[in-house]
Order: C-alpha cells, then sequence, then structure tokens
C-alpha cells in the first residue's frame, strides 16, 4: 500500500479552498450574525495560523510544485511552494491571524446581509492572497492577482453609500488595473513568443532574454507592481482608500496585500529574469527614497489618523523598495554576500511591517467605534478609557518608529548594515549615491518618529478634546486577542532576530545562492558578518533597560520614600483651560508643514480678529495631483471631446461612416 | 573568553558605569559654574547639582490628576536609556562586555527611544506648554538624529566596524592622522551635541522663558524624584555627549580591560578632558545668543549636511 505522504502544497491548497467555502458559509449564514462573527470568522483565523505554521514548514523544504487540471487549453495552473512564497505565506498567516481575530469583534455592528457579503469577500481576498503567492504561472498569477484587486475593491466600497467611499474604490479600481495591466505586459514580454506553454514561470527562468528585453520586462513589473504597493507617483490611491476601508480591511491591505507587490517584484527580479543591470538597482533605489521621504512628509502632516497610517505605508513601501534596489546593485557587482543582508534587510521589514501597520489599523478601528471620530483633533485622552488599545498601540508606535529593542529596528540596523558595508563597488556614481541614499533613510527613520508621537500622543494622550469622548468603551475580547497576538509578534521579532535571519537565509539561499548566516554561537547576538564590524543583542538591551529602571526604583523607594499627592495640572495662572485648548493634530504638524512649504499644496482659511464665531481650516494636498493626475485627466477630457465630434448616436451617420470606410479599402484593394 | 576575564570585564563595566552616573551631575555643576564665572557671578558651586538632587528626592511627589503610567515610569525609563548609553561608550576602558549588545546604530536607538517617551510624557499631562515642548523636541530631533548617525557612519567606515571599542582601538592606535571626512564630522557633531542637550544656542538649559523653552517645557509638569531622576538622566545625556565626542575624536588615554595599571592613567585622562571640554561648552555658550526656534532646522540642517559631506569625502578619498 502506497504510503499518503502530505506535503506543505497540499495543505495550503486545503487552506485557500477552506477560506473560500467558509466565505460562502458566511454569505449562507447571513441571518445568523452572531455566528459569523463567532464561528466563522474565528475559524478562518484558525486557518490563518495553519498557513503560517505550514509556511514555517514549507520554509525548509525543497521546492513542490502541483499542476491543476484546471485553466486554459494547453495551460493548466500550475501552483509552487518554495522558500520565497513559503516566507510570503507566513507573513500573510501570522498577519491575518490577529485580523481575523480582531474582525470576530469589530464586525458585530455590522448589518447582517451586509455582513454575510463582507465575510465571502473577506476570506475571497485572503484565499487570492496565498494563490497569488502561489501561482507558478502567469494565467494562474493574473487571476489570483485580478481576484484580490476585485476583492479588495468590494471590501473598500463595503459603505457604499457614502459618495467620498465610491471615489476613493474607484481611484483605487483604475491603479490597480493601470499596475495590472503592466504586469501582464511583462509576463508577455518575459514569454517571448514562444506559444502558450511558455506562460509557466518555469518556460520563463529558462527563457534567456537580451538586456533590451529584459530591461523592458523589469521597467514594466516595476511599474505594475508600483503601482500596486504605492510607489511614487502611483500612491494616491493608498490616503484616500485606507481610510474608506473598514480597519481590519485596511489592516489587510496595507499590512499584507501591499507585501504581495514586494513579492512579485522579487519574484520577477531575481528568480524570473537572469539578466541585471546596475542602473535597475540605482531606479529602485532613487525611487524608493522618493517615496520613503515623500510618505514620511505627508504622514506628518496628516490630522486623520488612518490617512496618516496610509502615506506611513507609503513610506515603508519606500524602505522596502530602497533594500530591494541595494540587492540589485550588490547582486549586478558580485557582492552576494552583501545583496543578501539586504535581502534579508528587506524581507524582515517585510514581515515587520506586516505586524507593526496591522496593529495600528485594527487599533484604529476600536477608536473608531469608541468614538465614531477618525479626525485625531476631535480624540485625546484615550489611555484613561481604552487601557488595552493602548497598550498594544504603544509597542505598536515604538515597533514602526525604530526603536531598540522592538522589530523596527532590527530591519533598520540591517539596512544600514548594508549600507556601511558598501564602499568599494567599481562604479563611483554609485559611490557617490550610496551616503546621500544612506542620510536619506536615516531622516526618513527620524521623521517616522515625529509622525509616532504626534499619532500616538495626540490620540491617547493628553485631556479629552470632546466630551463624549469619556464614555469611550475599550475593544472586546476578539479584539483584544488580535490586538495582543499582533502586539506580541512586534515584540518577538524583535528579540528573537537571530532566530528569524536563520529562517530568512534559505530564501536568500535560494534567490542569490547565498546566505547571512551569523558568525557568532547563540541566539542572544545578531551580527551578520562579523562580531568585530557589528553586533547587536535585543534581550541584553531590554534586561539592562529593565533591570536599572527596577534597581533605580527600589532604590528611591527604598532610600527615600514613595509619596505621591494628586494635584491638579498646573494652569500657568490661567485657570480656564480645556481640553480643546491642546496642540491638535494640525498644530503638532505644523513645524514640518512649515519647514517643507515647497512640497505641499496649502490652502488655509485663517479667521479675522474679529469673527464671532472663528473658524479655521487647513487642507495639505499633494502637489502630484495637480502636476500629473489632473493634466492627464484633462487630457482624456479633450480626447474624448474630440471623438465625440463624430459620435452622434444617429444610426444613419454610422451607416455612412461604414460605407465612406468600405470605400477607402475598396480604393485600396 | 575565560570566566576569570569575563569577571573582571563585567567589573569593569560596573565600575565605568558608577563612576559615570556619580560623575555626570559633576560635570553640570562644572559646566555651570564656568558659565557664573564667565559672568561675573560666584556662582553656586560645583556640588550644587548633587545638593538639589538630594532635595528634590526628599520631597513629596505631585501628580497631575489625569496622570498615566506613561507619565510615572518615564524618568525611570530615561534614566535606564541613560545608563545604558553609559555602559555602550568605552569611557575609561574599551572592550566592555556590553558593548556587544548594542554598536552605535543601537546607541543613536538608545537616545531615540528615550527622547520619545519624554516626549509623550509631556503630551501626557495635556497642558499646552507639554506638547508645545515635545513638538519643538522633535522637531529639533529629527534632524539632529539623522546627523549624529551620519558622524557614526563616517567614523565607522573608517575603522570598518559599528563597535565603538573597534572604533576607539582603531583611532588610538594609530599616529595621529587628520583624516578630511572627520574635521567635518567633527564640526557636525559639536553642533548636534548643543541642540541635543539643549544647550545654547538652540534651547537654554537655564530658562523658564514660555517662548523659547524646550526640554524645561516638556518636564514643567514634574517634581521631586522624577524631576530628580530626569536631571540625573540629562546630566548623563551630557556626560554620554562629550565621551562619545572623546572617543570619536581625541580617543586618547583609554585602558585596555584587566589593564588595571593602565586604569588610572585613563581615570586621569577622562578628568582632565571633560574639566577642558565643559570649560569649552561654558565659554561658547556665553558667547553664543540663543536663536528663534524657525532658525534651529537651518542651524540643524547645517550639521546635517556637514555630516553628510564628511560620509562624501570619506566615498571620495577613502580617508
Amino acid at each position: 500500500m502506497d504510503e499518503i505522504s502530505i506535503l506543505p502544497i497540499d495543505v495550503v491548497g486545503g487552506v485557500i479552498l477552506l477560506w473560500i467555502a467558509l466565505g460562502l458559509f458566511g454569505l449562507a449564514l447571513y441571518r445568523h450574525k452572531s455566528m459569523i462573527c463567532n464561528v466563522v470568522f474565528p475559524l478562518g483565523a484558525a486557518l490563518s495560523l495553519l498557513l503560517a505554521v505550514t509556511g514555517l514548514w514549507g520554509l525548509g523544504e525543497s521546492a513542490d510544485i502541483a499542476v491543476l487540471p484546471l485553466g486554459l487549453p494547453d495551460l493548466p495552473l500550475h501552483l509552487r511552494l518554495d522558500p520565497l512564497s513559503a516566507f510570503f505565506l507566513i507573513l500573510l498567516g501570522a498577519a491575518s491571524f490577529g485580523v481575523s481575530l480582531y474582525s470576530a469583534g469589530y464586525f458585530k455592528s455590522m448589518k447582517g446581509r451586509v455582513l454575510g457579503l463582507l465575510c465571502l469577500e473577506y476570506h475571497l481576498f485572503l484565499a487570492s492572497m496565498a494563490l497569488v503567492l502561489l501561482a507558478d504561472d502567469a494565467y494562474m498569477f493574473m487571476v489570483a492577482w485580478e481576484s484580490m484587486a476585485l476583492s479588495s475593491y468590494f471590501l473598500v466600497t463595503t459603505d457604499h453609500k457614502i459618495p467620498e467611499i465610491r471615489r476613493a474604490g474607484f481611484l483605487y479600481l483604475l491603479i490597480a488595473h493601470v499596475g495590472a495591466i503592466a504586469i501582464l505586459l511583462s509576463f508577455g514580454v518575459m514569454q517571448a513568443g514562444h506559444g502558450i506553454a511558455a506562460y509557466t514561470f518555469d518556460a520563463m527562468r529558462a527563457n534567456p532574454l537580451s538586456s533590451f528585453w529584459s530591461s523592458l520586462a523589469f521597467l514594466l513589473a516595476l511599474f505594475g507592481f508600483g503601482a500596486k504597493a504605492g510607489v511614487l507617483p502611483m500612491h494616491v490611491w493608498l490616503p484616500e482608500a485606507h481610510p474608506a476601508a473598514p480597519s481590519p480591511v485596511s489592516a489587510l491591505m496595507s499590512g499584507v496585500m501591499l507585501k504581495t507587490a514586494i513579492y512579485g517584484l522579487i519574484r520577477i527580479t531575481f528568480d524570473l529574469l537572469d539578466v541585471h543591470l546596475w542602473w535597475w538597482g540605482v531606479l529602485v533605489l532613487a525611487l524608493g527614497l522618493l517615496t520613503a521621504i515623500f510618505g514620511v512628509m505627508f504622514a506628518a502632516v496628516q490630522g486623520d489618523m488612518k490617512r496618516l497610517l496610509a502615506y506611513s505605508s507609503i513610506e515603508n513601501m519606500g524602505l522596502l523598495l530602497v533594500g530591494i534596489g541595494l540587492v540589485i546593485i550588490f547582486h549586478v557587482y558580485g557582492k552576494n554576500a552583501l545583496a543578501a543582508l539586504a535581502l534579508t534587510a528587506t524581507l524582515y521589514h517585510s514581515i515587520n511591517h506586516a505586524f507593526f501597520k496591522s496593529l495600528l489599523f485594527i487599533g484604529t478601528g476600536s477608536i473608531l467605534h469608541a468614538t465614531g471620530e477618525r479626525n485625531m483633533g476631535h480624540l485625546g485622552g484615550l489611555i484613561r478609557r481604552m487601557p488595552w488599545v493602548a497598550a498594544t498601540l504603544l509597542i505598536g508606535v515604538l515597533s514602526i518608529a525604530g526603536l531598540p529593542p522592538f522589530n523596527g529596528f532590527i530591519s533598520e540596523w540591517l539596512l544600514l548594515q548594508a549600507f556601511l558595508l558598501s564602499p568599494g563597488l567599481p562604479n563611483s556614481h554609485i559611490n557617490m549615491l550610496i551616503p546621500v541614499a544612506a542620510a536619506v533613510i536615516a531622516l526618513a527613520a527620524a521623521l517616522a518618529a515625529y509622525v509616532m508621537v504626534k499619532f500616538y500622543g495626540i490620540i491617547f494622550l493628553g485631556q479629552y478634546r470632546e466630551p463624549g469622548l469619556e464614555h469611550a468603551h475599550d475593544a472586546g475580547g476578539w479584539e483584544r486577542a488580535g490586538l495582543v497576538w499582533l502586539a506580541a509578534g512586534c515584540v518577538a521579532l524583535g528579540l528573537a532576530p537571530v532566530y528569524v535571519v536563520q529562517k530568512l537565509d534559505l530564501v536568500t539561499k535560494m534567490l542569490l545562492g547565498q546566505g547571512l548566516g551569523n558568525s557568532t554561537s547563540g541566539w542572544l547576538f545578531i551580527a551578520p558578518v562579523d562580531i568585530e564590524r557589528a553586533s547587536y543583542s535585543p534581550v541584553y538591551f531590554l534586561l539592562a533597560v529593565l533591570g536599572v529602571m527596577l534597581v533605580t526604583a527600589w532604590v528611591v523607594h527604598r532610600y527615600y520614600h514613595g509619596r505621591v499627592r494628586r494635584v491638579p495640572a498646573w494652569d500657568c495662572g490661567f485657570p480656564a483651560q480645556n481640553g480643546r485648548m491642546q496642540d491638535t493634530a494640525e498644530g503638532f504638524g505644523q513645524p514640518i508643514r512649515r519647514l517643507f512649504e515647497p512640497f505641499f499644496k496649502i490652502e488655509r482659511e485663517v479667521p479675522s480678529p474679529f469673527d464671532a464665531q472663528p473658524r479655521y481650516h487647513g487642507q495639505t494636498d499633494d502637489q502630484i495631483w495637480f502636476f500629473l493626475y489632473l493634466p492627464i485627466k484633462q487630457l482624456t477630457v479633450r480626447l474624448s471631446a474630440w471623438t465625440s465630434l463624430i459620435q452622434h448616436g444617429r444610426i444613419h451617420v454610422y451607416l455612412l461612416y461604414t460605407f465612406v470606410t468600405l470605400i477607402v479599402l475598396l480604393a485600396f484593394v | 573568553m575565560d570566566n576569570i576575564n569575563l569577571a573582571l570585564a563585567v567589573v569593569f563595566q560596573l565600575c565605568q558605569s558608577l563612576l559615570v552616573v556619580a560623575l555626570a551631575p559633576l560635570l553640570t555643576g562644572w559646566v555651570g559654574q564656568c558659565r557664573a564665572w564667565l559672568q561675573n557671578r560666584s556662582g553656586p558651586g560645583l556640588l550644587q547639582p548633587y545638593r538639589t538632587l538630594h532635595k528634590l528626592f526628599l520631597k513629596e511627589a505631585l501628580l497631575a490628576d489625569n496622570a498615566s503610567p506613561l507619565f510615572r515610569a518615564t524618568p525611570y525609563i530615561l534614566f535606564g536609556c541613560m545608563w545604558l548609553a553609559a555602559a555602550i561608550i568605552p569611557i575609561i576602558a574599551v572592550d566592555l562586555p556590553f558593548s556587544q549588545a548594542a554598536d552605535v546604530i543601537a546607541l543613536v536607538g538608545v537616545f531615540a527611544l528615550a527622547r520619545v517617551f519624554i516626549a509623550l510624557a509631556a503630551m501626557d499631562i495635556g497642558t499646552s506648554f507639554g506638547s508645545m515642548g515635545a513638538r519643538r523636541e522633535m522637531l529639533v530631533s529629527f534632524l539632529a538624529e539623522p546627523a549624529l548617525l551620519m558622524v557614526f557612519f563616517t567614523s565607522s567606515l573608517i575603522s570598518q566596524s559599528t563597535q565603538l571599542p573597534h572604533i576607539v582601538e582603531t583611532f588610538s592606535h594609530h599616529a595621529f592622522v587628520l583624516y578630511p571626512s572627520l574635521a567635518f564630522a567633527s564640526i557636525a557633531f559639536l553642533m548636534i551635541m548643543l541642540a541635543e542637550n539643549a544647550r545654547i544656542p538652540v534651547d537654554n538649559p537655564a530658562t523658564h522663558l514660555e517662548l523659547t523653552m524646550i526640554h524645561e517645557a516638556m518636564i514643567l509638569e514634574y517634581s521631586a524624584r522624577h524631576l530628580a531622576l530626569i536631571e540625573w538622566a540629562s546630566s548623563l545625556k551630557l556626560f554620554a555627549y562629550m565621551t562619545i565626542g572623546f572617543a570619536l575624536f581625541f580617543p586618547y588615554g583609554i585602558a585596555e580591560v584587566g589593564n588595571w595599571g593602565a586604569l588610572p592613567l585613563a581615570i586621569v585622562a577622562l578628568l582632565l578632558k571633560l574639566t577642558v571640554a565643559g570649560a569649552g561648552l561654558a565659554g561658547l555658550e556665553a558667547m553664543l545668543a540663543k536663536m528663534r526656534i524657525f532658525r534651529v532646522p537651518e542651524f540643524l540642517g547645517t550639521a546635517f549636511l556637514l555630516a553628510v559631506l564628511g560620509l562624501l569625502i570619506h566615498f571620495l578619498l577613502g580617508a
């Protein structure tokens, strides 16, 4: 009797099918709201966890391939689970586990019919993201990619009765499709006219391309995946779509879906194409730097908490792109150990961002439910009403600001080490670019801390800015579970970098033929190159700070006293102060707005001193709308106007056109 | 490393940390005394910071009604971070065991962690001064932090390591070489040190004038032992920055671990350097005037550009 062995790819396939089944089940159950919330979403979360565990299992195995008896004639659907897909499956599973747990509590207040539909779209979204990561031919990839775009479009437009949300959804769909066309064309270039069977990724790997066609395929892929990742100047959909979507959906889109674009770019660049040119790396690096600094600058001036997080996602995608650019540059010049370091930093930052950005987005969901307010200027003091959300989000904020000993610091540390090891590249132009790039990265990271102090301080600290806030309620049980899982992930990824880097080595070995390794023994110290050059131990770091804190507190209380008296805050001699007099989000961002004024389009209405009801209104817009998108729109409108000259909607005119065409053609023949 | 050496290294580590924690207020006192002399006052004496700390510890802590646990924990976090910074930097001896746990990038991270917490704590009470101070502090730091990182990068590139002990070893064992990149870096570092330690011309540690203060605005709500810890942490920070400056630009006299004979010399060298640097800082502060808050980004932008220039010069000239 044959032993039936189960491979990781079978489990992943099972998870995908079960997700789709769960979605349909949820749709059928739309009358039983509590069933959807307390059974379907937690089951989906359990599947996510299973997916993450399977990914961890598949990471160590050799690539599994499955061919499904479905698809086009001559092109059945190919699936493949290799270390790269396995890593991104772990990311998907681990982040969506927390988000699904959270959703079980979050969507309770939703209407049944809407909830049933949302449950279907949500699980289809998860399933299509997993399929994108598994796809091993262009057809399968595009089908999964488009299902992902469509299901997320429907999720974004859940509240489709609000016109702004419809508009945001349309913008998202439009840019997603412009990107998808570019990706399709890129696959077309790589297939190189070798018939339909050449659309499998295996055929593309085997198919050598000249540097011109490789560059074309790469540029198309960069454009297509860049549109999905929110790379400048295709970022405009992000700050519109993320605030429009329900918070768990924003969490998934920002935390996971953006990473599929990074996955696609890595897959095409390092797996499918075998020619690499140095200027690709420079292009990606420059785009990444622009995107990062742009994103964080705009995040600093936002007043809406979800828009702020969306701009922060743009920044983080920029950082990831910088990492990929470095990998390409190092790889081209044969410095594979350095390329492995940069790739490790990129992948590490991907999973970090998945955790902390999902955490922050679902946290804003709890705040939105508790207060009904997205504008930070109307929040404040919530740390006293929402201790769970405040504590978990503090971890998220410290992580995203890149502070030790949390996870954001490690990927930043690895990326900066890659910069520091880079001298000695044979191209002197790149040698000039590298220090400037490192400076921009450092600047973006420091500005991110500014943004996050603003985000946390305005929302959670201070006094209540509005009277209703003192009745805000904390997150419920399911929501807490999701928040705690993601926060714990941030801490764990921050404290156990050696373990993570070991796992990432499997991916870098597959793509670059070289892993990073860890030159020290033991799991406490991470030393990417050599312990003499650089090492960092987050555990010792944390223990030292905590130890000193505890000893200090003990000594102070033991040898002096621990007396405390609660008194009203000092009012500076002006007793009529109230919560509205605190800094708003606009106020906190004012120095940045003033400093980077040329980059913003600022509209302000300042009240005159004699106004009985003074009103301040400030709006900071993106210049790119006015330089790029509006001209394109006007051009489109003008072209349509010209076409409409010959369009009358009268049948005899069209018959005349047909007749004239016929005559002209006959004249040629 | 065998056990005896490790134990010895840990003893060195503890000695250095305790010495720094004990000496830091003295440095602040010395700078204050020099300032007083330069302003033709007799001054409070070198030991004034210790007397202030003792007085503050004895007092009853007053907390605002709406202060959250974050507000109470911050002074301890701040003190812990600055202690950690002092443990990483080779002050009297290189190759301390703890310095492997954190390199220069992590050192910048420690300062950033402390800064984020103090800014958050400043916003916790919800008075106008607190959040104004927090906003200004973050404005100062978002330019100073990358500039500091660039200064570290320049010296890391020269010594091929981001570990401070290795940087110090490289510089102190060489014959005296003038690196053009380090010349730029040292000017940038001086400007950053003034800004990060709330000194003139960026901030004035002695002011409580509403419109100009940054650091003092953030800690306005603190009292008693919390304030004492913050003050102590501030003097530790000044001490740490000065010793970073010595380690990067004038690393002579620092002892090797286990070399007891070199230790007295190392301590004397340190005290000498601190005396000169403290007097220099006071002199600089006496000569400069505080600048408007919106001139500060220009000042720090200059520091940032100088630091990047230093790095570029290293990449171009390899020195």
